[in-house]
């Protein structure tokens, strides 16, 4: 079911995050975590609400400061950049909840993605082959779209600026499971370019069904880090929810 | 004969409230700012005219060529050091440092050229119209003001729709994060376009100061009209601010024709009247993705 794949290490590193801390005012969102994403791997960072699985990925697309601890990319510190340097370095983020560009046509929303795009497999032909529903709907108002053509944008939007390291953040929220299916159909294509994958997701089953590796957030704090193969449903589940639960019916999915 | 001369002479200052509107839309939609000193900003473009432009031997008649490249560099520097400070701890400081700006501008201008009125003298041009009948004479002056606040509006909207850097501009107005996302320095985007806002201000201040006499508090009152016409057309639409304008400038002439001291009075009940009945202007949009 998962593809288990051989062991990180051997890939080589494009993005590696060294005791990072976050807060949000006097709250400590995210806790002294390390994490690395190599060439074409899928790393899924799962955690209930509020673990600070989006705010490592907003920190890490640099529109939040730590408190401490470094962002490297491809051996570069790159802890004090501003977002849209390391947008052009080539770390991308599908944020929370879309957040394209209402006023702009679809194309319009993927030629902003691409006014500083570094050279690579993608562009906005590509992006049509990939969701081919857009090339008729391209002069379409993006508003007027499905949440799951809306995620369809976001995706292609970071993808025409051909990043290293693609990070999405809960694409499959508020989507119907057969739409978060086509939307999960393009990330081996995404991974084949070498492309490092770094996604957060709710839905636990969703999350290791694509990944590589799994790193697990509560509360802010790395609770399990592994592969999907080598970790039971039991483990992720005390993982997810911090204490241990009466029931042991061995789903590792939450209701 | 009276109504024909009535609608005439609103749209032809209608246009002039237009051109001095648009760069506070512009402002006000790209980075929500509310400039309070876009009136005296207005008014120092029109004091350049007369007593910055005869020093480099330039005819005040040609004081745009001058004027409006220099408020354009302007508008990028006070956007990206005093602006984008004020924005960059919240709205209201924004609203106070531009407060701020308008008191020190006057002042300034009172205490160099003192309160005497001064105008932009460009010779016997600015007495010239044209004769449409018996009765309505048109002021050539006017009528070059509204085909210039026309043509500027076009090439705003052409910029803004058509060019990358003014897709830029409306991605950054939509959503700031997302634009930085896509690798969009958002300070230098609001520092462009508060540069076409100065460029567009500094061009209805000298056609202000040829069209009328004026000094150092002149900005206040025009401030205020060029709100109104953003508001009656519609906060975010560019032709609708041409609208407002001339709405707001056919209103007044519909009061004043009865009495004069109903011309400011007759704007103000239109500008009520569009924000009680339709608050988001005649031409405004209200698109929301996002929430």
């Amino acid at each position: 079911m998962s593809p288990d794949t051989n062991e990180s290490a051997s890939a080589s590193t494009l993005l590696s995050v060294e005791h990072l801390t976050v807060f949000h005012g006097q709250l400590c969102a995210v806790d002294d975590v390390s994490l690395r994403v190599g060439e074409g791997e899928v790393l899924a960072i799962i955690g209930a609400n509020g673990a600070g699985k989006s705010t490592l990925l907003r920190t890490i697309a640099g529109l939040h400061r730590p408190a401490s601890g470094t962002v490297n990319f491809r051996g570069e510190d790159i802890t004090h950049d501003a977002a849209h340097q390391r947008v052009r370095a080539g770390i991308s983020l599908v944020p929370e909840g879309r957040r394209l560009f209402p006023s702009l046509t679809l194309e319009e929303n993927l030629l902003v993605g691409a006014h500083r795009a570094a050279e690579g497999p993608f562009d906005l032909a590509r992006v049509y082959e990939l969701f081919p529903w857009m090339k008729d709907r391209r002069r379409g108002k993006v508003f007027q779209f499905s949440g799951g053509e809306q995620q369809a944008v976001a995706i292609g939007r970071a993808l025409v600026a051909n990043p290293k390291v693609l990070m999405l953040d809960e694409v499959s929220l508020g989507l119907a499971p057969i739409v978060i299916e086509t939307i999960y159909e393009v990330i081996p294509d995404i991974v084949s370019h070498g492309i490092g994958v770094l996604l957060v997701e709710q839905d636990v089953s969703q999350g290791l069904r694509v990944a590589t590796r799994v790193h697990c957030l509560l509360e802010g704090k790395t609770s399990l880090v592994g592969t999907p193969a080598s970790l039971s449903a039991e483990e992720i589940e005390h993982a997810y929810f911090g204490a241990e639960l009466p029931s042991t019916a061995g789903r590792g999915e939450p209701s | 004969m009276t109504w024909a001369n009535i609608l005439i002479q609103g749209a032809l200052v209608g246009g002039f409230y237009a051109l001095f509107a648009c760069g506070l839309s512009l402002m006000f939609g790209v980075m929500k700012v509310i400039n309070l000193a876009h009136g005296d900003i207005a008014v120092v473009a029109a004091y350049s005219a007369v007593f910055l432009v005869p020093k480099l031997h330039v005819a005040q008649l040609w004081a745009f060529l001058v004027v409006v490249p220099l408020f354009a560099l302007i508008g990028y520097v006070v956007q990206r050091t005093l602006l984008q400070k004020a924005i960059d701890r919240d709205p209201f400081t924004t609203l106070l440092v531009t407060f701020g700006l308008s008191v020190v501008i006057e002042n300034l201008l009172l205490e160099i050229y003192s309160a005497n009125g001064q105008s932009v003298n460009i010779g016997e041009l600015v007495a010239k119209s044209w004769q449409v009948n018996s009765v309505i004479y048109v002021s050539d002056v006017s009528l070059v003001v509204l085909g210039v606040a026309v043509l500027v509006l076009g090439a705003l909207q052409l910029f803004l729709s058509r060019t990358s850097s003014g897709r830029l501009i409306r991605a950054v107005s939509d959503d700031r994060e997302a634009a930085q996302l896509c690798g969009a320095n958002y300070k230098h985007v609001f520092g462009v376009a508060a540069a076409i806002a100065f460029a567009t201000v500094a061009l209805a201040g000298i056609a202000f100061g040829i069209s009328t006499e004026f000094d150092p508090t002149a900005g206040g009152i025009n401030l205020l009209y060029a709100f109104e016409a953003v508001v009656i057309g519609g906060i975010g639409s560019l032709w609708g601010t041409l609208v407002g304008g001339i709405l707001l400038g056919v209103a007044q002439q519909f009061g004043a024709h009865f009495n004069l001291e109903y011309q400011t009075l007759a704007g103000n009940a239109l500008f009520l009247i569009v924000l009680a009945v339709r608050p988001q202007g005649l031409f405004g949009r209200r698109v929301s993705l996002n929430e």
